[in-house]
């Protein structure tokens, strides 16, 4: 019996903690915080887009070539579709984001389904921020 | 094994069943049952007991072990409602069965009744109602829920104000039953995150202004799959039998978190 008791069980140690250490860096904290912000603003555009391009003045019958081209003309409404861009493209992609980081089972599921993710993302925002920079107005001449 | 368990093998562990008191209902106990050794799947089983208004699930599990079918398995210990052994889904939510009274379950007048019990979701369960805590314990202990001090050990108590006191009382009262943890969507589908018990506990000793480890404790429920991956769906809230504003202190760790200060 005591020969036995003599050697130390080659067993784990109890409690032996199996989380990986803390990475200490606040990028969840800033896309909470980003999440609830951006929702706000974008309460704020996208409502105000949706009212001037669908009710206001004739709504969505007035709008045409003309129409888009005169709206880019000015610096306030590029910045304005430019944010809403943005913002709402960050906001969708984090969103999906958390649902991946919830659901996705596998490593790799997840790992494709974030590459998928951000690549849209990124051509999304791309393209469209080339458009709104890049608009002639002149383009049919 | 003695020739009497062979053969009546599904019989209750205490023999045959006590008279049947007055004003007893006769109600179907459904209970999601899972055998490791013999299942793949877990199956549910029902059960007629004879049930007063008065009675806890509780004793309804103890009637079908003790005189019905002595091979359920359930956790219970103080059957009070202090030591939270017995946490499960009854009729689809996270109680203690010590804690719920049949007259509260009572189908209208003239229905039967029929009460459903599973194990806890999101944990492994291991034969009936008895799930695996460990998973649930190593995420508590991950926080560090003990005092955390520097210098020297004051020769008398250490002082704290009534108001200072107040701040995390309402996290004291948690008896670690994991009714909140195992309502948590979040938690269901991703095991990894800490849950609402071990940031409760947290809660516990980062507002406790005797203790110094609250930064440490905020930068481990700073990672991902801490506080914020919390989305304050209230299923904690609504599941804690000791009535602890669970998601109400995940805030306040987020809160403290974010403006870094406790
Ligand atoms: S907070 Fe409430 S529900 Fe959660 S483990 Fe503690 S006592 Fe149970
Ligand atoms: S048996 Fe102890 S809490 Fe229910």
């Amino acid at each position: 019996m005591a020969a036995t008791l003599d050697s130390t069980p080659a067993l784990d140690a109890p409690r032996t903690p199996r989380r990986a250490p803390v990475r200490r860096s606040n990028f969840e904290l800033y896309s909470w915080l980003f999440m609830r912000l951006s929702g706000l603003a974008l309460v704020v555009l996208v409502l105000g887009h949706l009212f001037i391009m669908n009710i206001l003045d004739g709504g969505v019958h007035r709008i045409n070539f003309a129409f888009v081209a005169g709206r880019w003309a000015s610096p306030f409404w590029q910045f304005w579709d430019l944010s809403m861009l943005w913002l709402a493209m960050l906001h969708g992609a984090n969103g999906l984001r958390t649902v991946i980081n919830d659901y996705a089972r596998r490593d790799a599921s997840r790992f494709w389904l974030k590459i998928l993710l951000y690549t849209a993302t990124v051509l999304t925002i791309a393209l469209g921020s080339f458009v709104i920079f890049t608009f002639d107005p002149n383009i049919g001449n | 094994m003695t020739a009497t368990v062979e053969k009546a093998p599904t019989a209750g562990s205490r023999g045959s069943q006590p008279p049947v008191p007055e004003g007893a209902t006769t109600i179907t106990v459904k209970i999601r049952r899972f055998n490791p050794e013999t299942d793949t799947e877990p199956c549910w089983e029902s059960f007629d007991v004879p049930a007063l208004p008065t009675d806890r699930v509780l004793n309804l599990l103890h009637y079908v072990k003790w005189y019905l079918d002595g091979t359920l398995t359930f956790r219970r210990s103080c059957a009070h409602g202090i030591c939270g052994s017995d946490a499960m889904r009854i009729n689809g939510v996270n109680r203690l069965a010590c804690k719920v009274l049949v007259k509260d379950l009572l189908a209208g007048a003239g229905k039967h009744t029929t009460i459903t019990v599973e194990p806890i979701k999101g944990l492994p369960v291991h034969k009936d109602l008895l799930v695996d805590m460990e998973p649930f314990f190593e995420a508590y202990r991950a926080v560090k829920p003990f005092l955390i001090t520097s210098g020297n050990e004051p020769t008398r108590e250490r002082i704290q104000s009534a108001a200072d006191r107040e701040r995390f009382d309402d996290t004291t009262k948690c008896i670690l039953c994991a009714a909140c943890t195992t309502s948590c969507p979040v938690f269901w589908s991703e095991q990894r995150y800490f849950g609402p018990a071990a940031i409760v506990n947290a809660h516990r000793f980062i507002f406790d202004s005797r203790d110094e480890g609250a930064e440490e404790r905020l930068d481990i429920l700073n990672d991902v799959d801490g506080v914020w991956r919390c989305r304050t769906t209230f299923n904690c809230t609504d599941a804690c039998p000791r009535g602890i504003q669970v998601t109400k202190a995940i805030q306040e760790v987020k809160r403290a978190l974010l403006f870094r200060r406790v």
